[in-house]
Order: C-alpha cells, then structure tokens, then sequence
C-alpha cells in the first residue's frame, strides 16, 4: 500500500507553524518514511498533484483569493487539519477585524489601488469544514507529532483542552499571578504549549486560544484588581487569538 | 534523651538533623525558595532549609516574606504538596514493544524510589497524606507504586507554630498539631528562640535520632509543644461547617451554584494544588513505526470537561456542574465513598484559586440559606 500523501498549505501566516514541522529534525526522516509529502513548498518546490490524504493548513483567509483557494484545497482532501492561531482563530492580523483596512492600506502602501483585501482576517473554518484545529502561535512541536501519528495510527490525538494552569500545576510552576501579581491569561487559555511563560516568570500571552467554557468576565476584574486598566486587558485579550470569540468579545468589552 | 515510648531532645539547629540524615544516605525532600515561593523539592544541602521566612496568605494571594530572622518554620502550606511526590503529575505504567513474529511484550515501569525522607511535613500533609493512602491502599484496590514509596519514606513532621489567614485545619480535626503519622517531630517553641523540641514517633526516628545525642528536653519545654500549636489552632479564622456533608447532600439544586459558576473559572487550580485530589487520566501513546507504545497516567480534575466523557459525550459540560462535583466531592460523598472528609483544611484551594474563590465561605452561604432551590 503506498503511504499516505501529505500536503503543506500556507495562507496569511508566517511561516512559523510550518517551520515548527520543519523543526522536527529528529522525527522528520521518519515522518517522510510513513508519508509521501506532496506539496510542502517551504521544505521541496517539488509538488505531486492531488488529491491528498491530509492536508495541513497554516494561516488565514484575508483575500477573496484565499477564499476560492481554500475550497479548492479542501476539494482535494480527505483530512484538513488546520494549524496554528492564524488557521484556527485569523492570527494577529484579525486585529484588523477592529479597525478600517481601507485606512491601514492607504497609511502603508504608496498603491493602496493595488492591494485586493477582505475587511477580516478569519479561520479557515469559516470557510471550509475542518477535521481538527490545532492551536497554537506557533503550534507545539510535541502536539503536531502527536497529531500525525495519531492520523496516521487513525486514533484520537491527546490535545488537551483544559487551562494553561493545568500545565504549571503539573509541571511545578508556581503561579506567578498569586505568588506575584503578575497578570496572566493562564486561566481562560488552552494548555498545550508546554508551560512557556509561566515557568519563566511571566505571565500566560494567551497564544493557544480560548480554553473550553473560558470565563473571561470573571478572569477579567482579577487582572483589573492587579492593575490592569481597560486598554491594557484589551489588548491582552486582541493579540495572536484577537478574533477567537471569546477573546474577541472580552477585549471589545473593554474597548 | 530517655527511652521510652516518645523521646523528647532539644535541637538548635535543623540543618543538623538534615544534614544527618544526608549523610546517612537518605534523599532529602523538603521545603525551599523557588519563584517567590516554599516549594518540596530535593535539598541539595542542609543550609537550603529557609529560615527567617513567613508568609501571607488570602484568597488568591501569596507572598513570602521576611519574619523573625533566627526562626525556621514560621512560613506554613505553599503551592506544593507532598502529593506530588508521591503520586506523580505523570507517570509512565508500561511500554509495550511489537515483536517481530506476533504479538506485544510488555514491561512494566519499575519503581524508582530511593530511601527518602520528606522534611518539615505539616499537620493538615500527614492527614493528607492518610486520605490518599485510603484511595490508593483500600484494600480493594492497591497502587502498588503509591504503596510502595510510601512505605519507604519516613516523616520528619513540623508542628504549626501559626496559622495561614487561609488555614482552617482546626475545625477539620487535621491540625494545627501532628499526633500520629510521623518519624520525627519538630516544633519550633514560640518565644524562646533557637530550641526546637524534637519529638521521635517511630523506632526508625529513633534509630535515627541516637547518634545525634541530643540533649534532653526539660519537662518545662516539653509542655510548651502543645500550647505552641494551641495557639496557632486559637488564630485560625476560617472554619468549616460542621454538618457540611448533609447541607450539601440536600443543596444539590441550591441557587448559588449558579453564583459561584460566575466566577470560578474551571481552570482547575483547586483540585490540582489540593493534597487529597486523586483524578487521573490515562492515556496510551504510540510511536511513528506503530511498534511501540506506552501507557501514561497524569493528573486530572473533575474541571477538566473530557473527564467525565463517556460514550456520547461528557457528563459535566458546565463549570456549575464541575464546581458542584468539585465542592460536593471533597465535603460530601468523599464520605459515602471512603468514610471521611476529603478536605483537611489546608487552605490551598482558596490560596491558589487565581479568583480567591473560598470553600468555606460557599459552605457557609449554602448552611446559611438551604434549599433555595433553582426555578
Ligand atoms: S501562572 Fe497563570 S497559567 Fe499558571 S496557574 Fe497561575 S494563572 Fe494559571
Ligand atoms: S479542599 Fe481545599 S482546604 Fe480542603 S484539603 Fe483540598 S485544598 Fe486543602
Ligand atoms: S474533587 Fe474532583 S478532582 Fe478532586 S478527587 Fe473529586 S472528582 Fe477528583
Ligand atoms: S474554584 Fe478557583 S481554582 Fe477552582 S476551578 Fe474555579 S476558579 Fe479555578
């Protein structure tokens, strides 16, 4: 039986979720033995034409061009995964989804005529179904191994979808928004990126997206009571996740 | 020291009694500072045992600080608990290996556990540490790694000179004052600076407390160990409703479920700094090459929403019904199943609940007000 084809999709991104893939130097040579990669333009501009048995799909939808490519991607495979907060919640460039494009384009470009833009930045859910969304900016590399052999075993890959905190309690970390005051998106974030921030002192940015049922209101007048003024807890919850619902509405709250 | 059913010597200093026990060969696990905190980690040398450090505690807040600078034990519970020690946030049950004509083998994780000795364990820990034991080693069911480090351990025990602000032990029957469970009991006697009265609750605390050669305590100093916990227990403002298992077993449909659920944030952080929480995961990985795989077992919580997923989906989808299991857990059914509280009043779940949301006063709003049903 010949292995499974995989393809490698960009959209508007920066190319960090597919060189999380890339990163994997010790699992890569293994991953290329139990997969035939199709299209992975950042590693081979050699291209096998569809269709392909798992697509994986890093950035988001930001022009009517993404619009028709994604339906096209998704015609030609079995499996979309999409990878990385830019494909799962539109990415920090959804920050435009707050503010007036037209505006941006004519303060940056000396054209503005030339570029051909959406008003927002979406995920490719909005878009097309999507099997299963890995979250992440980036994506961890632990998690996008796990999701591949997984596919490839045709079992459910272990992503958790509880809090940031559950990763500090587990792995020691005192937390450093009770023992520092420090404020931290821990609690209403999605565990997964292998307790980065916290355990370096800092607070949780928040990259791995809402957690299930977050409760931002509530985490909310705890950052207020550390300090925190409304422009600030809005720009909190508007960076790498901004247009992810929950964040998107609590940090409009606060606006 | 006298022999005898307890012995009774003075310390002046514990780093001694550390550092004896280092060099007889035992790993040392104990408190120390780490992030602006006390922390049970491995001591790398006696002089890593802090002194001249109390702390504060209020829901949702900790700070270390400086105390009397000759005292040794004036802070109390942190973030850690001894649970972590000896039921592991992950452990690895087995790896299976495909062999080559048919089938799987086997190998079952061996039990690394060297003789260790857990340093400076407080009252409501040691209490902890029996309701864990009933959960692991019940007799019908057995932990055999749980089992097995804990019989290998032996308690050097500190008796509470003081309370956190979060500490309600005294009204749990846990604390403030160690009984039973220990080795080696240490209490730090308020007052009079630089005596520790040592305590030995066990032949193996005694064997270990002959070479030191201790001298004896006076009758005067003896009788001040108990009056140094009394006073600690005489502190604690937080208590816990005496009949909570029955308000909460006829609360079930209580209106304020519904308020809590507005604040908590089911992040979880109760359950997993809590010294008597038990849920875990289990999870079977695979490898690439499909030939090896292996079982995992890592802490879970009754917040977590895939915990209670069954065939067609989870149980407890809503953080009011997480909440609700969580409290009627520890305080109710924790006796139907096991024939005691789950809670030993340590205060951590209201320390470390980023919201400083409080199990006692909810206790106290759900017996002050019962049945408000919800419509
Ligand atoms: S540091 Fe942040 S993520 Fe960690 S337990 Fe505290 S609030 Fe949660
Ligand atoms: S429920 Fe809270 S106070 Fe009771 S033992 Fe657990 S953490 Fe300590
Ligand atoms: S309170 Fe929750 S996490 Fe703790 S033992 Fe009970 S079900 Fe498990
Ligand atoms: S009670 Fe506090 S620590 Fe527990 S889940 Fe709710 S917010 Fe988190």
């Amino acid at each position: 039986m010949a292995n499974p084809k995989l393809a490698v999709w960009k959209f508007s991104s920066c190319d960090g979720c597919q060189l999380t893939l890339l990163d994997c130097e010790d699992e890569l040579l293994e991953i290329a033995g139990k997969l035939d990669i199709a299209q992975f333009l950042e590693a081979s501009s050699a291209v096998t034409e569809g269709p392909y048995d798992i697509s994986l799909v890093e950035g988001s939808i930001t022009t009517p061009h993404d619009v028709k490519r994604i339906k096209e991607v998704r015609a030609q495979s079995r499996v979309l995964i999409s990878i990385g907060a830019c494909a799962t919640a539109g990415g920090i460039q959804a920050l435009r989804n707050f503010a007036d494009v037209a505006a941006f384009a004519n303060r940056v470009y000396a054209r503005p005529e030339y570029i051909d833009t959406l008003a927002t930045s979406t995920p490719i859910s909005a878009h097309v179904a999507v099997d299963f969304e890995l979250r992440g900016c980036p994506v961890s590399k632990h998690q996008l191994l796990e999701l591949i052999t997984a596919t490839l075993a045709a079992r459910k890959p272990h992503v958790p979808t509880t809090s940031q905190c559950t990763e500090c309690k587990a792995a020691g970390t005192v937390c450093v928004m009770v023992a520092q005051g420090i404020p931290c998106l821990g609690p209403v974030t999605q565990a997964g990126c292998g307790n980065l921030c916290p355990s370096h002192g800092r607070g949780c940015y928040g990259c791995f997206g809402p957690k299930l049922n977050p409760n931002a209101p509530a985490l909310s007048l705890q950052l207020a009571d550390l300090g925190l003024t409304p422009p600030q807890l809005r720009d909190l919850y508007h960076s790498y996740n901004a247009a992810a619902p929950a964040f998107d509405t609590e940090g409009r709250t606060h606006d | 020291m006298t022999k005898g059913q307890t012995t009774h010597g003075i310390l002046k200093d514990p780093t001694l009694l550390v550092a004896a026990l280092m060099a007889d060969g035992w790993r040392v696990i104990g408190p120390k500072v780490r992030d602006q905190a006390i922390v049970y980690e491995v001591l790398d040398q006696p002089d890593d045992l802090p002194r001249g450090l109390t702390d504060s505690q209020s829901g949702g807040l900790y700070r270390l600080e400086a105390g009397q600078p000759e005292r040794w034990f004036d802070y109390v519970v942190g973030p850690h608990s001894w649970k972590k020690w000896l039921f592991p946030a992950r452990q690895k049950l087995w790896t299976a290996t495909r062999l080559a004509d048919a089938g799987f083998e086997i190998e079952v994780s061996a039990i690394d556990w060297p003789k260790t000795v857990f340093f400076g364990v407080r009252a409501c820990e040691i209490a902890a540490m029996t309701v864990q034991d009933r959960v692991f080693d019940n007799g019908m069911f057995r932990d055999a790694a749980y089992a097995a480090r804990r019989a290998d351990t032996l308690i050097v025990a500190v008796q509470c000179a003081r309370s956190a602000e979060t500490c309600f032990c005294a009204s749990m029957n846990t604390g403030p004052g160690v009984d039973e469970g220990y080795d080696i009991a240490l209490t730090e006697l308020a007052g009079i600076s630089g005596e520790i009265l040592v305590t030995a609750g066990s032949d193996r605390g005694r064997a270990i407390l002959a070479p030191l050669a201790l001298p004896s305590a006076t009758d005067g100093q003896i009788a001040a160990g108990p009056a140094t916990t009394a006073a600690a227990a005489a502190s604690q403002s937080r208590a816990m409703v005496p009949d909570i298992a029955r308000v909460l077993r006829e609360g079930l449909d209580h209106t304020n479920w519904e308020v809590v659920a507005d604040a908590c944030l089911s992040c979880g952080n109760c359950t997993l700094a809590c010294p008597t929480c038990f849920c875990s995961d289990v999870e079977d990985v695979s490898d690439l090459s499909g030939d090896h795989a292996e079982r995992w077992r890592s802490w879970d919580s009754c917040f977590s929403t895939d915990f209670s997923y069954v065939h067609g989906g989870a149980v407890r989808r809503s953080p009011k019904s997480q909440y609700r299991q969580w409290m009627t857990h520890k305080l109710s059914t924790w006796h139907d199943q096991f024939e005691m509280s789950g809670c030993v009043g340590c205060g951590r779940c209201i320390t470390w609940c980023p919201v400083g949301i409080d199990i006692t006063r909810e206790a106290g709003t759900f017996a002050a007000h019962p049945h408000p049903a919800e419509t």
